[in-house]
């Protein structure tokens, strides 16, 4: 069985007689990102400050690659916490301190670089933030996104093995807020950190986490994949998850996972067993590699202009669509067969390639003069309302997928 | 009972504060010697360089005017008291004497509380209800080495200089009162000052101002660094309060000290 890299065993907390951490057992293991969700006041971030060192357990043990916090020598305590950034809710930027001397403290603090070092590797930190505008400005001059982005550089800059953040998109728009949480899932998959979050944004924060935990009332009521987490039957979800749902901005502007299973039941349910349906899968191929290319924020905006034209497109034929993945996303259509979903798709695919990808690339604000090689990849089943699973239709449709889309970028000699 | 307990309260209270002033004055002990060890951290020195910039050669000006006007003020007493007696040719040794031995240490400590001490504890504890603190522990940046630590040996450096300068500028600005304005003779004031003055004297000035060094740095750092724990405030006021205590705390243990210290040295 995996060990846990930490580990809470019955761990509580109280503040002037108050249980803010009820007995709470929950494990998180190395290389994964795991978000923590829970009302405000739930003791979210006091959990944090625990895992970091910053407050210790009235009772209950905390645990590191299997060994308890409480029982090791005051520099091994020293070496654990070392490999642990943390970011912090509110920043905790030094205000009196340019952006660049922020970034750059950690390493002038705590290790034997040179300054030519230091500062190139604040300087690459900055530009893949797009902060290198703001080096000498101070952080009350700067907006709370961009102060945002400062704490995460901060947090970043020492290559650490664990990263806790405490709530990193709050105060976002909805562009930036995924522009962040994807720039969190590329760092954690190019330096292989472990990354716990905590987080409110609901499904966005879904598409990066390998593990949710939800904390409820001082205690941890769920521990498992997002997956499961769609599944888990609890009042709290009820509360919790629905009302946030109710009033999200969702960054492609069309419904969530969640949403999108509901009202597909809600189709189903109104369809005879031997009525068909179709399900169509897009995925915007080399994402990854368009972010690097654009950065975070456009690779954001591309994403969000691919919703927009995929929901103006299949809304006329009665379909509808959401987010599936970080880079996909599935389009439900209830009226149409096999034979008239290959035609529509058919006549989207061409579309796309000869006016969409352009409207794209304008709603997503990249001027036209940049190219940025990518490809959409489409594939659709038919399923019955009385048929298999929705997850085994998902399963076929992924296996079907093939190009109907590509921007060529020429090579000028 | 209740009137035993109405008996009782007040001693009580009494040794609960007397027991909370021990505590605290441990506390400010552990937290000094904790901060000196620091101080020969390879890391410290542009950060003490920064501090003496802004406690020493920024509180220049402040201990430059003090000074003169201090020195003219007792150029100007010392000669009217001196002519009853006949004596106002040692003008130069009485002037000298009383900065140099006490007043030069002890304003010079009052003044550099009021401008650096008080800028020291507010901006500790902003760090401190701003989480700065928190984050440096985050990144393993150990707050005393890096906030207090600097402090510290700023202020060794910084108060016995600009006694130095109190002293050097108070003495003139007897000469400018004695001399100019009184018409007492230039070579007998300044002979009286050059043998009057004896190496002790300067030193024991120089023994003051390094212990005023150490108990302002450590009362102010200490009062911004525990503002959380206040249990009278908190947020901005818990600050403005950290504040206050700090100056008034230190300019009492001021005047403590140099009694204590001129009584060692006597």
């Amino acid at each position: 069985m995996k060990t846990p890299l930490i580990e809470f065993q019955k761990v509580s907390k109280r503040f002037n007689g108050h249980a803010v951490l009820d007995r709470v057992d929950l494990s998180i293991y190395e290389g994964e990102v795991t978000t923590i969700i829970g009302k405000s006041g739930s003791g979210k971030s006091v959990l944090l400050k625990h895992i970091i060192g910053l407050l210790a357990p009235d009772e209950g043990t905390i645990l590191f690659r299997g060994r308890p916090v409480q029982k090791m020598s005051r520099s091994e305590r020293d070496r654990t916490f070392r490999q642990i950034s943390y970011m912090f809710q509110n920043n905790a930027l030094f205000d009196s301190m340019t952006v660049f001397e922020n970034i750059a403290l950690p390493l002038r603090q705590t290790t034997h670089l040179s300054q030519g070092a230091i500062e190139e590797r604040v300087r690459v930190r900055m530009e893949q933030m797009e902060l290198t505008d703001a080096a000498h400005s101070y952080p009350s001059e700067l907006s709370g996104g961009m102060q945002k982005r400062v704490a995460l550089s901060r947090a970043l800059v020492i290559d650490p093995k664990i990263v806790l953040f405490d709530e990193p998109t709050t105060g976002q728009d909805v562009i930036r807020r995924n522009a962040i949480l994807s720039m969190i899932a590329q760092y954690q998959r190019k330096f292989g950190f472990t990354a716990i979050l905590i987080s409110h944004d609901l499904p966005d924060v879904f598409f990066i986490s390998n593990r949710i935990l939800a904390l409820n009332e001082g205690s941890i009521i769920f521990q498992g994949t997002p997956e499961q987490f769609e599944e888990f039957d609890h009042p709290f979800i009820d509360e919790f998850v629905q009302s946030l749902e109710d009033f999200q901005e969702h960054l492609t502007g069309i419904q969530s996972k969640r949403q999108f299973r509901v009202r597909n039941q809600m189709g189903l349910r109104r369809k005879g067993p031997q009525d068909s349906y179709v399900v169509a899968l897009f995925t915007l191929q080399d994402f990854d590699q368009l972010c690097e290319q654009l950065g975070h924020t456009r690779g954001q905006e591309v994403l969000n202009a691919m919703g927009a034209y995929l929901n103006k497109h299949f809304g006329a034929v009665g379909g509808f669509s959401a987010r599936q993945s970080k880079k996909q996303f599935t389009t439900f259509l209830p009226f149409s067969n096999l034979n008239e979903a290959e035609r529509i798709l058919k006549k989207f695919g061409q579309d796309l390639q000869k006016e969409g990808l352009r409207t794209i690339q304008a709603e997503a604000h990249v001027s036209q003069d940049i190219c940025f090689p990518f490809a959409i990849l489409a594939g659709f089943a038919e399923s019955r309302a009385g048929g298999e699973e929705i997850d085994l239709v998902f399963k076929a449709v992924e296996a079907s997928q093939k190009e109907i889309a590509r921007v060529y970028c020429e090579v000028r000699r | 009972m209740d009137k035993q307990m109405s008996y009782t309260s007040p001693v009580t209270s009494l040794g609960r504060i007397a027991l909370r002033w021990v505590n605290e004055l441990g506390a400010m002990v552990l937290f000094l010697l904790r901060a000196f060890r620091m101080v020969f951290h390879p890391k410290q020195l542009p950060t003490i360089i920064q501090q003496v910039y802004f406690i020493g050669a920024r509180s220049a000006v402040i201990v430059t005017f003090v000074g003169l006007f201090t020195g003219m003020v007792m150029g100007l007493q010392l000669f009217h008291t001196l002519v009853k007696f006949g004596s106002a040719g040692v003008l130069g040794t009485a002037v000298a004497l009383s900065l140099v031995r006490e007043l030069g240490p002890v304003l010079t400590a009052i003044m550099i509380t009021a401008r650096a001490g008080s800028s020291m504890a507010a901006e500790i504890g902003i760090q401190r209800i701003s989480e700065q603190i928190d984050a440096l522990e985050t990144m393993r940046i150990d707050p005393l080495r890096y906030l207090v630590s600097p402090r510290i040996a700023a202020s060794i450096i910084s108060f016995p200089l600009l006694t130095a300068f109190f002293d050097l500028i108070g003495i003139l600005g007897g000469f400018i009162t004695g001399v100019m304005l009184m018409g007492l003779n230039a070579g007998t004031y300044f002979y009286h000052v050059r043998t009057g003055v004896e190496m002790e004297d300067i030193t024991g000035g120089f023994v003051k101002a390094v212990v005023f060094a150490v108990l302002v740095s450590m009362i102010c750092c200490f009062q911004g660094f525990y503002t959380h724990l206040r249990r009278d405030s908190y947020g901005a006021k818990a600050v403005g309060l950290s504040t206050t205590s700090a100056v008034v705390i230190s300019c009492v243990l001021i005047l403590v000290a140099d009694y204590v210290v001129t009584s060692l040295l006597l």
